[in-house]
């Protein structure tokens, strides 16, 4: 075509560098996170706040009611809470991060810089991409630093070296398909605010399954949603993982699950990114 | 075509509404390549709107639009690839600094790490921000905010540049500062697509001038051409001796004289032809003209003319 004579760049300068504007966006994400550490500490204070809470307050009846090899006293009652407990509050530090993500992909989707890059030659997935990968390494400080305290406050998992590396690798699993989950939540929202509401169901599942007290202490109608919602096959995993018990079923049903959440929640991101002209 | 080879932007039948609100309706452009073409318009009138197609922010309802050789529609990749866009809001991250900004945009175009430190640092130079380039954007006045926007459109060293209002909110060293950099690209061979408020900055930079009005270009030339077209240009001529006043006055019926000046004011619309006509016609009479000077409208004349009706006004409905 005689049009190509004028314009340049040749067939390689057109090619697109995912991995390389995904590290790029990446890079932009971390930088800005260092730069509004207020975000950050929010993210693994609420967490911790709950820790401290549902074992100290909350712990020692709630323990006593677990059933099972019951110890005598509230301290035993206490120390079993905190090994039943952990796996959801573990559980939570990521939905608190993912509810993060909703809230600055909405913030960067109000930024001017967001409709330069549309106009830029990248691989605009990258975009979306560096804030995933940003949330997963946010997720795993988040993670150690709320195990750590965990520990402290009697968590006492069972795990050998095997079991904490595939619980890390599922964490790390769940984080990635619920963070592209909250890349489309943070685009649909039309202001900051609602990117911080609309997260919140994530952060309320666990308490509606397994997490904090065993489904079956639970009325029918609820129970049922408890059992079939993800979250419990998650935190079942999490918890057989953490605890060296069996999972059965509930490890192949969390693997799907996430599956499920993280293509869905990547093409519906993705969708809402490539709409033509939405702002 | 050969129109459609010389030129960096060629559209025709450009139209978009926004719901029932018409705000293109079938805009027809063609810029010549290492041209400046500027886009005049009052508020409102679809200049943005215009600048978001052709940058591909923005979907046409209808019309074809090429922009450095490649369709818009089909070969939108191609076009992001030979463009660059400094919006009429800004578009820098507010929360990295000046240098971070512009590395960062080295590293999408993939410079080698050097190059891009060497790039960063001369545009951090030519844009005079040197002394803020490690302070957050979000510190930065209106006027250094717009001069790293620019700066950051540079870096990827695009062929078409698209500059929505690039000199709103600039003080008038910094304004003159851009202008000069606006032709030295010009010079080296970019395509530069601009809109502006301040008619003097096209009347400076524009190779080219179309005004935009309800929806179509209205007018479009040169500045020159542009001033010809509006009333209100004359010449004026300035005598050594009242004889020569009263000589000219009586040759030259219509004109206005100024006795104390010992001027006379000739309507005239500034041609070469009709100047020419007019020495003749004093030179076959003898009249001594001490000072001969052609007073063309303005472009604030020429917008004011062409836009009346709706300055104050949106775009039409139907
Ligand atoms: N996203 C949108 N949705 C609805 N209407 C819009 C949208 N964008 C622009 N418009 C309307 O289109 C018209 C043209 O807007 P545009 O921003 O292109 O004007 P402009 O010439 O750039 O004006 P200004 O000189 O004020 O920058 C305006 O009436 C505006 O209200
Ligand atoms: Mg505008």
């Amino acid at each position: 075509m005689s049009t190509h004579t004028l314009t340049g760049p040749a067939p390689a300068g057109l090619r697109f560098h995912p991995l390389r504007d995904s590290a790029t966006m990446l890079r932009r994400n971390l930088k800005r996170m260092l730069r509004y550490p207020s975000m950050t500490v929010m993210l693994v204070g609420m967490p911790v706040v709950f820790l401290l809470l549902f074992v100290y307050v909350f712990g020692g009846t709630l323990g006593a009611g677990l059933g099972g090899p019951v110890h005598s006293g509230a301290v035993g009652g206490r120390a079993e809470y905190a090994n039943y407990v952990a796996p959801a509050i573990i559980l939570m530090t990521v939905t608190s991060t993912v509810q993060g993500t909703a809230i600055s992909i909405a913030m960067d989707m109000t930024e001017g810089i967001i409709a330069r890059f549309r106009t830029m030659h990248i691989a605009r997935v990258s975009v979306l991409t560096g804030h995933v990968l940003g949330s997963v390494i946010q997720a795993v400080f988040s993670l150690v630093i709320v195990i750590g305290v965990a520990l402290l406050v009697g968590f006492r998992p069972a795990a050998g070296l095997g079991g904490w590396l595939a619980a890390a690798g599922f964490l790390v699993l769940v984080t990635f398909a619920l963070v592209w989950l909250a890349v489309a939540l943070g685009q649909v929202s039309k202001s900051v605010e609602t990117a911080s509401n609309l997260p919140m169901p994530l952060v309320l599942l666990p308490f509606l399954g397994s997490g904090f007290v065993p489904t079956d202490s639970m009325p029918a109608g609820l129970r049922w949603f408890a059992e079939y919602q993800p979250f419990t096959p998650i935190i079942e995993t999490l918890r057989g993982l953490l605890m060296d018990k069996p999972i059965g079923n509930n490890g192949w049903i969390a693997l799907v699950w996430c599956a499920v959440i993280a293509l869905g929640g990547y093409l519906w991101s993705k969708r809402l990114f490539n709409r033509v002209g939405s702002r | 075509m050969t129109t459609r080879q010389s030129s960096a932007i060629a559209v025709t039948g450009l139209r978009k509404s926004f719901g029932d609100q018409v705000v293109l309706d079938g805009l027809d452009l063609t810029v010549r390549r290492g041209t400046v073409f500027s886009l005049l318009g009052a508020n409102g009138a679809g200049k943005t709107t215009t600048v978001k197609i052709l940058s591909t922010l923005l979907s046409a309802d209808a019309g074809e639009v090429q922009v450095a050789g490649h369709d818009l529609a089909r070969e939108p990749d191609a076009v992001r690839a030979a463009i660059g866009v400094t919006g009429q809001f800004s578009a820098v991250d507010n929360l990295l600094t000046g240098e971070e900004n512009l590395l960062l945009m080295a590293d999408l175009h993939h410079l080698a790490r050097g190059e891009g430190r060497r790039r960063a640092a001369q545009l951090l130079e030519q844009f005079d921000l040197v002394e803020a380039s490690r302070k957050p954007a979000s510190t930065y006045s209106g006027g250094m905010r717009r001069r790293l926007d620019l700066a950051m459109t540079l870096v990827g060293s695009p062929q078409v540049i698209f500059l929505d209002e690039p000199t709103t909110g600039l003080d008038p060293r910094s304004r003159r500062n851009m202008w000069q950099i606006i032709r030295d690209l010009v010079a080296g061979g970019v395509t530069i697509f601009l809109t502006t408020q301040y008619l003097e900055e096209a009347d400076e930079l524009a190779d080219r001038i179309a005004v935009l009005d309800h929806g179509r270009v209205v007018a479009e030339g040169t500045a020159e051409e542009l001033k010809r077209r509006i009333p209100g240009g004359h010449v004026r001529l300035r005598f050594a001796a009242p004889q020569g006043l009263d000589a000219a006055m009586g040759l030259l019926g219509q004109a206005t004289r100024d006795n104390d000046a010992l001027a006379l004011r000739v309507p005239s619309d500034g041609s070469l032809r009709s100047l020419k006509t007019l020495i003749d016609r004093l030179d076959d009479r003898a009249i001594e003209v001490d000072e001969l000077s052609v007073h063309t409208p303005d472009l604030d004349d020429v917008f004011l003319a062409l836009t009346g009706d709706s300055t104050n006004e949106k775009v039409t409905t139907r």
